[in-house]
């Protein structure tokens, strides 16, 4: 088992690596030459070289590659263009708020998918079967933005029950007064994670219900809250890697949501620096999300090989 | 009720049904299962053996499972039992080994908790007594280093061992009655007669009674104190294991006897029995076997035809055996 | 005229190359070992699923082989078809390599045709039965309706009628019916030989009965050589004219069939011919002949392969690979306590003369 953890570890450093090697490919993939994003067009042509040696930008791309990497590894993200404030620290508080968000979002439609999700699979068929089913795919297809403004409308603007925007007076602390303006995104950013989860563990628990061995445990006398526990951890490691992978959208893909509430996460940050142009702030945002995203990867094999010995080929 | 019959059916018959059509599986079956008695039910695919099995534990799909006649298990009647009742009965008086022990076995339990956990269930006793009773209970199916074998997953066995592990968990509360559904035919030829063996020799020692069914006639005349041949749902023919093996008296136990390779027959053309078993959704009138029967007149399809009794356990299913008697 | 001769006009008749006397299939040293993927720091290894096979097939005759599962006899058939790629060693076809330009792959594989068990898996199920049929023989260049027209024909030659069944679909037809079919569409090409994996093992007894008496029929009929491969020793011995008996990849005895089945000389053969159910109540045993499973493919044992399991096995058994010794005539076995002087002490000393 432990040479597996070393070994899937070691598997991810070159991806890792590639990633990285993508996300500074950005600048130079990006039209046009990079300089023209640091200086004013009317520079002066001397005054722009001295510019490019300073960021090194005459160096080979290769060279250039592992400076910038080994800033990276030390926390240096470079600075904003547009308020020329280094990268890191704001990204570090935007992610905090994004992570705030995403896990509250997380926590809602992963659990409210699961219920569903089995409830539907135990019963099969029914009508109660039918309602789970008919959310999951209401979950799926509902654009998340459309449903954000409905909830603004209604919760803020009919009943100005809770707040539209910002994510609150001062630094995130789990009080009331925060929590209030977290209600509205994280119920949005909820509902296309509970519609798949929902599916995901219908499907995946009426696959398992129809296995042998469920009828060698129902032969045995074992009850029903005893077969539970065979379900579940039969049904651990598909589920999870769904979860993985949908969390993963929820840390990167909540521009969308985040824009809508005015959430001052890493979605919003984006968003705002390719309205700029705000290439580094670009490069950096992306870095962490991909990062984190193979990061997640990691934990859910690890995880599931964990649940699963089939998976363990040591 | 006599305190020495396991089993007890009468008129039994099970149709599943869906909205498309209703398969009648089960065609009114009556037999009784002595305590330490191994009977042997014989048949293809699609006659009904297994599903009679599994009715004697109420395995099949419930949604769709239709019962009816009489079941007595272990002095239960099946068709009212509660859930309660039944779960009580489930692995603790009656147990059931399956045909595919890969399949049939948890994939992410090991083999130790797959058996702790049906000792557990009915005995209530603790996790480690439990758990030195598994290791009791793999030296009894005779598996190897059976210590290490406790914390082996299933598919870390050969297929020999994971069906002796799923005897194992069948046994583990010293059952009266146990259901075997073609527990050897997965598995290769040399590890089959060990198996057919084991369960022989442990029948004998723990005095259980045995049901088992298969579509092999070779195993039947390993194990079998007796044996039911079946046909679309009903039983054809029974009798003890010799009188029904050198003495076949429906045409289709004889077609089935002449149709099975074995030795000796080299170079001889092989009995056939033409045409393929029915449709269970639309069954032929009268004796559903009429239709491949070279010996069938006009008065096999006008009524299923009764069992006529040749002697105390001794009968069949054919208009020609009672004509003949 | 025949369905055999009237199938030969269709597409050009591949001819007898090497005469009567030439065996039509020749297997030497065949080895196939797959490795173990471990990954990056990960172990690897190798199984060796057929390790040396030495056979032949004769013209017109029915080789069967038998084995447990990880045998590699699948693995073998799979060779011999050319669906795998063989880690060593030679296979010819009436005395041509196959492969060579003499006999370039497509052609061998029109001369030699494959039945699987699973006989649904083995069709396309958008197909109709005669298009699956008539398939193979579009593919070489007839047409259509003329290939429709076979398939009718073969249709009747494996007892089912073209008007009834020629239109249904794979899912409508029962699993020996589906044989049927499968064997209608190997013949399509007017193949000289048949390999049979396991075709009746998937089926019922009645219906194992009617599907062996129709091989035999088309045997004769289509001048057909079989390679019939069979966990069954019953169906072996009934179809068979020689027998060979694998044991983890390689050979423990061939022979002809009343050798092998009267007279097994290697301890394997006589275990697998005694764990055979009786068919005899007043017979039954009480031991079992032969104790634990086939062992796995991956970690071989040295030396004989079966000795783990043997219950004559020595030192010698161990250290030494058995070399084939010749019993009588075709018959040969590996095993140490048969040929001379290898060390066993069973073994037969031979004088000087």
């Amino acid at each position: 088992m432990l040479l597996y953890i070393v070994r899937r570890v070691a598997y991810a450093i070159p991806i890792a690596l590639l990633v990285s090697l993508v996300c500074f490919m950005l600048v130079h993939i990006a039209p046009g030459d990079p300089i023209d994003s640091i200086v004013p067009p009317d520079t002066p042509k001397e005054a722009v070289e001295q510019v490019r040696r300073e960021y090194g930008l005459d160096k080979p791309l290769p060279v250039q590659f592992a400076v910038w990497l080994s800033h990276v590894v030390q926390g240096d993200l470079g600075r904003s263009i547009a308020s020329r404030r280094p990268i890191a620290g704001d990204l570090m508080l935007a992610s905090g708020k994004t992570f705030v968000l995403a896990v509250t979002a997380a926590t809602i439609g992963f659990s409210l998918g699961v219920a569903l999700g089995s409830l539907a699979a135990f019963f099969q068929g029914t009508w109660i079967d039918r309602l789970c089913v008919g959310f999951a795919v209401a979950g799926v297809s509902v654009p998340h933005y459309w449903l954000g403004m409905v909830m603004v409308i209604i919760f803020s603007v009919l009943l100005a029950a809770l707040p539209a925007m910002g994510a609150g007076p001062s630094d995130w602390v789990w009080d009331w007064v925060h929590i209030r303006f977290l209600i509205l995104p994280a119920i949005t950013l909820s509902v296309i994670p509970a519609g798949l989860i929902t599916r995901t563990v219908r499907g995946t628990v009426i696959e398992i219900l129809n296995q042998d061995f469920i009828t060698t445990l129902r032969g045995k006398g074992i009850r029903r809250s005893g077969l539970l526990l065979h379900v579940v951890k039969n049904a651990a490691p598909t589920v999870l890697a769904v979860m993985g992978l949908q969390f993963g959208y929820l840390m990167g893909g909540s521009i969308l949501v985040e824009s809508v509430f005015s959430w001052p996460g890493t979605g919003m940050m984006l968003n705002n620096a390719i309205f700029r142009r705000d290439i580094p702030v670009i490069q950096g945002a992306t870095l962490v999300l991909a990062m984190f995203f193979v990061l997640l990867n990691l934990i859910v094999d690890l995880v599931q090989t964990a649940i699963d010995p089939r998976m363990r080929r040591t | 009720m006599s305190g020495d019959i396991l089993v007890r059916a009468r008129d039994l018959s099970i149709e599943f049904v869906s909205p498309d059509a209703t398969v009648q599986a089960v065609n009114g079956v009556d037999f009784d299962l002595a305590e330490k008695e191994a009977l042997c039910i014989l048949g293809e695919s699609g006659s009904g053996k297994s599903v009679t099995l599994r009715s004697l534990l109420r395995l099949n799909p419930p949604k769709k499972t239709v019962m009816s006649g009489s079941l007595s298990v272990c002095g239960e009647d099946m068709l009212t039992i509660s859930d309660a009742k039944l779960n009580s009965l489930r692995g603790r008086l009656v147990s059931m080994i399956f045909q595919e022990p890969m399949t049939a076995l948890d994939p992410v339990f090991t083999i130790g908790r797959q058996i702790a956990e049906t000792i557990i269930r009915h005995e209530g006793i603790s996790r480690g007594e439990a758990d030195r009773r598994a290791l009791d209970l793999l030296e009894l199916v005779q598996i190897p280093s059976a210590k290490r074998r406790l914390a082996a997953y299933p598919h870390e066995l050969s297929g020999g061992l994971r069906q002796r592990a799923m005897i194992a968990i069948a046994l583990s509360c010293r059952p009266k009655l146990l259901l075997a559904d073609e527990p050897t035919t997965a598995l290769d030829a040399t590890v089959q007669i060990q198996v057919l063996l084991l369960l022989h020799k442990l029948q004998q020692e723990l005095g259980m009674g045995i049901i088992f069914v298969t579509h092999d006639l070779g195993v039947a005349g390993e194990i079998a104190d007796r044996i039911a041949v079946m046909y679309a749902g009903r039983f054809v023919e029974e009798g003890p294991v010799r009188d029904v093996m050198r003495q076949p008296m429906h045409p289709y136990t004889r077609g089935l006897l002449g149709a099975t390779v074995h030795a000796g027959m080299r170079g001889k053309r092989l009995t056939t029995i033409p045409g393929a078993p029915p449709d269970l959704s639309d069954l032929p009138p009268g004796c559903a076997f009429a239709p491949r029967c070279s010996e069938a007149t006009r008065s096999c399809t006008a009524d299923v035809p009764a069992l006529h009794k040749l002697g105390p356990e001794r009968g069949a299913r054919c208009v020609l055996v009672e004509d003949a008697a | 005229m025949s369905i055999a001769e009237r199938l030969k006009q269709d597409l050009s008749e591949l001819p007898d190359r090497g005469g009567p006397a030439q065996p039509l299939l020749i297997v030497r040293d065949l080895v196939k070992h797959f490795p173990i993927k471990g990954g990056l720091f990960g172990r690897s290894g190798m199984v060796q699923a057929v390790d040396g096979l030495d056979f032949e097939i004769r013209k017109g005759e029915t080789l069967g082989i038998v084995g447990e599962s990880g045998c590699g006899k699948s693995t073998a058939s799979r060779l011999i078809m050319a669906l795998l790629g063989m880690t060593r060693g030679e296979i010819i076809f009436d005395g041509e390599a196959v492969g060579s330009r003499a006999l370039p792959l497509k052609e061998y594989r029109r001369q030699v045709q494959m039945v699987f068990q699973d006989s649904y898996a083995s069709l396309n199920p958008r197909l109709t039965i005669e298009e699956s049929i008539a398939f193979g023989p579009m593919v070489h260049g007839l047409a259509r309706s003329a290939a429709i027209q076979r398939a009718h024909e073969l249709l009747v030659a494996v007892g089912m009628a073209p008007g009834q069944f020629g239109r249904r679909f794979p899912h409508e037809l029962s699993g020996g019916q589906r044989q049927r079919i499968n064997i209608a569409r190997a013949l399509a090409l007017r193949p000289r030989m048949l390999i049979l994996d396991e075709p009746v093992s998937a089926l019922d007894k009645s219906v194992e009965a009617q599907v062996l008496n129709m091989l035999v029929d088309l045997k004769d009929e289509f001048g057909l050589t079989y390679l019939f491969i069979s966990h069954d020793l019953n169906v072996v011995q009934h179809i068979a004219d020689r027998v060979l008996v694998m044991y983890l990849g390689r050979i423990a005895e061939i022979g002809p069939v009343d050798g092998i089945f009267d007279q097994p000389q290697h301890p394997y053969t006589q275990a697998l011919l005694a764990s055979r159910p009786s068919m005899d109540p007043d017979l039954r045993r009480t031991e079992p002949p032969i104790t634990g499973d086939p062992p796995n493919p991956v970690n071989p044992p040295s030396g004989c392969r079966f000795r783990t399991r043997c219950r004559i096995a020595e030192d010698i058994c161990a250290h030494s690979v058995p070399a084939m010794t010749t019993v009588q005539g075709l018959h040969q076995v590996a095993c140490h306590a048969v040929e001379p002087e290898s060390g066993h002490s069973l073994a037969p000393q031979e004088f000087a003369a």
